[in-house]
């Protein structure tokens, strides 16, 4: 007798709720790739990083446990954050988050803080940054590219709640502002470390793996061109477009690519530490980018981990709102901020066992001048720069602007009240091998 | 079904039996729901005590998330109104038997219609009343389209619109991807740029200039869309002729083949406008939230949508209600962090429904072999 065929849309129907169901949080991971913001993560002790309902959550939750109800506590300076993905991704939002304990650490007696996790950006983004704002929040930030509408949206609406967007370049010169860091500096550093081994592995060639044709993805890359050859003028960097931030299967593959086409470091700007571990696999070695606990899949093959620090820098944005003083503009930080890190060169850590030591001293000598602010993105952007295909496109003395690093066309200069790109980011730099193109 | 059996500790001496009902009870037809929701919101309790959570803070907070206030009501309208539209379509091929899980891509698809005449077709400067009737059309003929390939596939070839219509889901939010990262995207990012004014659907705060008391209700006038076709397809599936076709086609094909219904044209109409209001879902997300093309605009209203539209028993207006009981569920999720616990809690609730829905039309018995 065969199945009646209730019974077959029965079935189909649970499998769908469960798919609903378990899609939920899988999808959520996925969805912080939807920022062309980079995915990194904080320096920090993996003890908060725990998944959901672990143990160690918020002191100041209305309710006991690892639970809480994101609400305010009256008498203090109530600031929420929203994030794309869940808390333990072990990535971008676990390092904003970081960011959130620390502020809450450092300043708990004046400051709550709450968040709200693995926000969609679509239509409910807008949705939970206006209840955060209606429910009574003096400041809110905003932790991923796609909440920049909804942010600007709700900010127009609430003029006297603080919103900070991070990863986005709209702001009101008000109660609204954006906030992004110079991860490129640091991908400088990495070229560096990265042309040191190469030129020791007698490869010559690194590998990247690079996940949009965006700006920020291009300026990262070029910035790791340009560092290579300061320690590797023959190295050559090999480039693999894998079109998503987040996708293990993809990212693997790109560095096994890279691997296969004779690359000795492959060098991610992607979401998990797959190319490294790819790289531990052939034995040959990888550059995280994700956090720090990138490089525990194989500290052997790991040479650094660039990483985001957002504690201090968030500490220092909500002190200004507390005085008053804060105007919602384009912050744009650099390593002096203490708000980016290179794992194995802070204070108190120690080079990983792959390092090529005659590099180490060049790479701390950078790094303090960086620290100390003699040395920013602009100078890791000056001229004379070729072109992959060596033809000049930044002439001698000449600095890249912000506006250029962005890739700020002329239209969208004017409506931000900055002027367009010159020479823009839609080249790749000298170093990224010659039949390197940026995808259309 | 009675293959569904276990065999007691003594299988010589008895077994229990799951025997489907020949008739559910009347008031077992009513309450059901009812029982079943109270079973998942205790069972939903156990978990949340467990996880160190007070289960009426917890619930209190998720219902006045919710429904608590007008602001509530509005951002449980805004999750609703997909959930209508999207769940109207899946009903309706549900009906004829006709298993379409492609809404998702149909609802990708209908945006990408209503971007393209928001942003390409039609100038800014079109009346916005114009503007926005040819986007749902756009939006509806998208959505059709994208419905109808499955229904030709399975009319003439006899494929199964299971696979086609969920493989399609991925092709079309790829194709949306492509564009908005490339043709239609702005500065390279995953969107496209903001429509123009014209192209906004009304929302009620809007209006607060003239009515005071609208102002924060961001809910849009998609809405009415969704209640309207909800009336409009109760009303055919029940009076019409065509209406009995459907469900004579569904129940029996033979039958209807014999009545002299036309199976062919039947299925890939009722698949394309299955489709068509999926893509004016779409639509209205773009036209009425998002007001631009972007990743993920949609969390997944298409596949939510299959599980509304069983819940609703394949009745339009009863879609209406479970679409809001759903939209609060998911408005009242932000009651509580991490997000795990919420989606948990989400996924018990769902769980406990469809599954126990499932086991009340069996009654278990009890005897010898």
């Amino acid at each position: 007798m065969g199945k009646p065929p209730i019974f077959r849309l029965f079935s189909l129907l649970l499998i769908f709720t469960l798919l609903f169901t378990a899609c939920a949080p899988a999808a959520a991971p996925a969805a912080d790739g939807g920022a062309p913001a980079e995915e990194a993560a904080a320096e920090g002790d993996s003890a908060e990083a725990a998944p959901p309902p672990a143990t160690g959550g918020e002191a100041s939750a209305p309710d006991d446990g690892a639970v809480q109800i994101p609400e305010i506590e009256e008498g203090k300076f109530n600031v929420a954050f929203v994030y794309v993905g869940p808390v333990g991704d072990g990535g971008w939002t676990y390092a904003h988050n970081e960011g959130r304990e620390y502020v809450e650490t450092e300043m708990g007696d004046e400051v709550h803080t709450a968040y709200l996790e693995s926000v969609p950006e679509g239509a409910d983004a807008e949705r939970v940054i206006r209840n955060l704002a209606r429910n009574g929040f003096n400041a809110i930030f905003t932790t991923s590219f796609g909440y920049m509408d909804p942010t600007e949206t709700v900010a127009e609406e609430f003029p006297d709640t603080y919103f900070v967007h991070v990863s986005g370049f709209k702001s009101n010169g008000a109660n609204f502002g954006n906030l992004f860091g110079a991860m490129e500096s640091m991908k400088y550093l990495v070229g560096m470390i990265a042309g040191a081994r190469a030129a020791a592995d007698g490869s010559n060639r690194v590998g990247y793996v690079a996940p949009f044709p965006i700006a920020e993805v291009i300026r990262h890359a070029n910035a790791a061109a340009l560092g290579m050859r300061q320690t590797c003028p023959d190295c050559q960097l090999d480039i693999r477009w894998i079109f998503t931030w987040f996708d293990p299967d993809l990212e693997r593959q790109a560095a096994e690519s890279l691997i296969e086409a004779g690359a000795s470091v492959v060098v991610t700007g992607a979401d998990t530490p797959g190319p490294v571990q790819v790289a531990g696999e052939k034995g040959v070695y990888g550059v995280g980018y994700d956090s720090r606990n990138a490089c525990d899949v194989d500290p052997e093959h790991c040479l650094t981990t660039p990483y985001w620090n957002w504690g201090p820098i968030y500490a220092q944005i909500i002190s200004s709102m507390m005085d008053g003083s804060y105007v919602g503009g384009d912050q744009y930080f650099d390593v002096d901020s203490g708000g980016l890190g290179l794992l194995g060169f802070m204070d108190g850590q120690e080079p990983m066992a792959g390092v090529p030591e005659e590099v180490i001293p060049q790479v701390q000598e950078l790094l303090s001048q960086m620290q100390a602010g003699e040395f920013t993105r602009f100078d890791v952007f000056t001229g004379p720069i070729n072109n992959n295909k060596g033809e000049e496109v930044v002439p001698a003395g000449e600095s890249l602007t912000q506006s250029d690093l962005e890739g700020i066309d002329a239209d969208l200069g004017a409506t931000l009240g900055r002027d367009g790109c010159t020479f823009c980011m839609s080249w790749l730099a000298e170093g990224i091998v010659p039949d390197a193109e940026i995808p259309q | 079904m009675t293959s569904q059996t276990t065999r007691s500790a003594n299988p010589t001496v008895s077994r229990v039996r799951l025997e489907r009902r020949l008739e559910q009870p009347r008031w077992l037809q009513i309450m059901s729901p009812i029982i079943l929701l109270g079973v998942a919101l205790l069972f939903g309790a156990v978990l949340l005590r467990m996880v160190g959570a007070n289960p009426w803070a917890v619930y209190s907070r998720m219902a006045g998330l919710a429904f608590g206030d007008a602001y509530g009501w509005s951002d449980t309208t805004l999750k609703a109104t997909p959930l209508i539209l999207a769940g109207l379509g899946v009903s309706l091929a549900f009906r004829m038997r006709l298993w379409n899980i492609g809404a998702e891509g149909q609802l990708f698809i209908g945006a990408w219609f209503a971007t393209g005449v928001a942003l390409h077709l039609l100038p800014e400067t079109t009346p916005q009343p114009l503007m926005l009737l040819v986007m749902a059309v756009a939006g509806f003929v998208g959505g059709a389209l994208w419905g109808g390939i499955p229904g030709v596939l399975k009319a003439r070839l006899n494929v199964n619109e299971i696979i086609t219509s969920l493989m399609l889901n991925y092709v079309a939010i790829f194709w949306n991807n492509y564009f908005i990262y490339g043709p239609w995207s702005q500065r390279g990012f995953g969107l496209s740029p903001q429509f123009p004014r014209t192209a906004w659907l009304p929302r009620f705060t809007d209006y607060a200039e003239q009515f005071p008391f609208l102002r924060g209700i961001t809910a849009h006038f998609g809405i009415f869309l969704a209640l309207i076709l909800a009336i409009v397809l109760w009303w055919v599936l029940r009076q019409t002729k065509w209406g009995f076709e459907i469900r004579v086609l569904g129940d029996n094909p033979q039958a209807a083949n014999y009545a002299g219904i036309n199976i062919v044209r039947n299925t890939v109409l009722i698949m394309m406008l299955s489709g068509g209001l999926a893509g004016l879902a779409g639509m209205s997300e773009v036209a009425g939230v998002v007001h631009r093309l972007q990743e993920r605009f949609s969390p997944g209203y298409g596949f939510t949508a299959i599980i509304v539209a069983w819940l609703a028993k394949l009745n339009p207006l009863a879609i209406v209600l479970v679409s809001y009981l759903f939209a609060g569920l998911l408005v009242g999720g932000d009651a509580i962090q991490p997000a795990g616990i919420a989606q948990m809690l989400q996924g018990v609730i769902l769980f406990v429904m469809v599954g126990g829905e499932m086991l009340l039309q069996y009654r278990v018995r009890f005897g010898q072999v």
